[in-house]
């Protein structure tokens, strides 16, 4: 692995996001969201964001989804707060980067490169990226309103 | 005798690897792997035989539709029908639809009931839905009881003088309990009620007898019994195939048109193959349904029970696990492990090389009676073997299934 984190301290953040997720929440109103769904597994989620003035304040999301989704989710909710729009979404092209297994900056994903291993269970991308593709769209302003 | 691991030298996927580790398929219920002589009998349509069937005045022409009766014979055979009542359709989702649209939509009239259960495959509900809504007919559904069976007791329940269509599977794709379909039938036709059975999952691994179960339609695939994909059969009594009118119109199905719009289709089944059949499926089929009825259904059958004993006594050992249909007479055991997403186990088992199937199946109204979102879906076939079964224990018995992210 050519990443600081070992196999331990990646399966420890998985864990941690799935069973306590910090940000599955759903707000009253006030947040752009997006509905995104699976079509051949159950993940079902919301993804909500808040922005002002070209800042995001706050990201949050809710539904039902696997461990790699919660926890995918979760942590790319936590990555993009307080984050200006432009590079909320340059932390997400290189989160797509590393998903691929291409060249991507690790400093940008912190508890994100947990997901260093996905390309290996082919299947799961999808759990991997779906909250990534919901907040893609929120920032590039594909969304309805709340 | 049935000579498990001889059996298997037939099968060419069962000599795959999957994440490094030989391939065990456990998921036969949405799809089965194919013996050699049915992609050869595919090989040779293509490579010696290919022509259209119904065209040309030379030998391969004349061939083929030899081919293609022999195989409507065979497969009559193969559920004691009479071949004039067995129309080639994709699968079985067209064979229900071609019921649905074809006889359903045409005589049902509003108010008229239409009777499911809730453990139905999408393909036996939304083509009923579409009817309910082109006629103003109403979708009802048959109480499962405790365990998620279907009875005839709860049939009788809901059965009323409107109640015009009863469409159920004869083993359902999550729950895999047998249905007691010959004595719902005999109700049902008391009644005046026409029974719609899909055979999907039952006619690949029992023995048939469409005569004995006296249904109207029985629809079922023939990827699901080790022949090829695209290839499926509507049974259906001929006075009703009769009665159908057909889905698609075209070519091979009419004796005569005219310009001012007169029309004169063929005689059922012929009626309802517009256009080229899928001939190597045809070929493909054949080929199965040969290999199959060689292997004996009954010993299909009864091979399938003795290994899901099996794999059950251990799965009943082990309390993290959760079995949802423990007495089902199939080989479909649907499970999950406590504490864990059906499918994030279902990705541990497939870096031990096991394919399993996780989700909702396609029968997304029966979560609300399961009360999970998700449950893996285990479906034996005649191929599987103990091994197989202890393997499949064995990673279940593992704890963590993150270790599939980092292996």
């Amino acid at each position: 692995m050519p990443i600081s984190l070992d196999a331990n301290m990646m399966r420890a953040i998985i864990m941690d996001h799935y069973q306590n997720p910090q940000h599955k929440k759903t707000p009253k109103s006030g947040y752009l969201s997006i509905h995104s769904k699976s079509e051949n597994c159950i993940d079902d989620i919301n993804v909500y964001l808040k922005v002002n003035k070209g800042i995001v304040v706050d990201a949050l999301w809710d539904g039902i989804a696997c461990t790699i989704s919660t926890a995918s989710t979760d942590i790319l909710c936590e990555l993009v707060i307080k984050k200006k729009e432009a590079d909320a979404k340059k932390i997400i092209r290189e989160y797509f980067k590393m998903i691929k297994e291409e060249k991507f900056d690790e400093d940008l994903l912190g508890e994100a490169i947990a997901f260093i291993n996905t390309a290996k269970q082919a299947a799961r991308i999808k759990c991997a990226t779906i909250g990534a593709h919901a907040l893609e769209d929120l920032l590039d302003h594909k969304h309805e309103k709340k | 005798m049935f000579d498990v691991k001889k059996i298997r030298k037939d099968f060419p996927m069962l000599k795959q690897t999957m994440q490094h580790h030989p391939l065990a398929f456990f998921d036969n219920a949405s799809t089965t792997f194919k013996p050699q002589c049915v992609i050869d009998a595919i090989n040779l349509y293509y490579t010696k035989e290919t022509s259209n069937s119904h065209r040309g005045d030379y030998d391969l022409c004349y061939h083929v539709d030899q081919e293609i009766d022999a195989t409507r014979q065979l497969v009559a055979k193969f559920i004691h029908a009479d071949p004039t009542e067995i129309v080639f359709t994709s699968g079985a989702s067209m064979s229900i639809n071609l019921v649905a649209f074809g006889y359903a939509a045409k005589y049902l009239k509003k108010n008229d009931e239409i009777l499911l259960t809730e453990a139905e495959h999408a393909s036996n509900v939304l083509p009923w839905y579409k009817v309910a809504q082109m006629t103003g007919a109403k979708v009802k559904f048959i109480p499962l009881n405790k365990e998620g069976r279907l009875t005839l007791e709860n049939v009788k329940k809901v059965t009323n003088k409107k109640t015009k269509i009863i469409a159920i599977a004869q083993v359902t794709n999550v729950l895999g309990y047998l249905v007691p379909i010959k004595e719902i039938t005999k109700f049902a036709h008391h009644h005046g009620i026409i029974v719609v059975c899909d055979g999907a999952q039952s006619v690949p691994h029992r023995y048939t007898d469409v005569k004995d179960l006296d249904v109207d339609f029985l629809s079922f695939s023939g990827h699901k019994m080790c022949g090829p994909t695209g290839i499926g059969v509507l049974y259906g009594k001929f006075a009703l195939l009769d009665k159908t009118d057909p889905l698609m119109t075209g070519g091979g199905m009419n004796s005569r048109f005219d310009m001012c719009g007169a029309v004169e289709y063929l005689a059922p089944p012929m009626k309802f193959e517009a256009g080229t059949l899928n001939i190597a499926g045809i070929y493909g089929l054949k080929a199965a349904v040969t290999y199959l009825m060689k292997l004996g259904m009954k010993n299909i059958e009864k091979y399938e029970s003795t290994l899901r004993q099996y794999l059950l006594t251990q799965l009943k050992k082990m309390p993290d696990i959760i079995i949802y249909n423990e007495h089902a007479e199939s080989g479909i055991i649907t499970i999950n492990k406590t504490k864990v997403f059906a499918q994030d186990e279902a990705t541990y088992l497939n870096s031990q090389g096991i394919a399993a199937r996780s989700g909702q199946h396609c029968a997304k109204i029966l979560n609300k009676f399961l009360n999970t979102p998700a449950t893996i879906r285990l479906s034996l076939y005649f191929y599987n073997t103990k091994e197989e079964c202890d393997r499949l224990i064995k990673a279940l018995k593992k704890g963590d299934y993150l270790d599939a992210y980092f292996a």
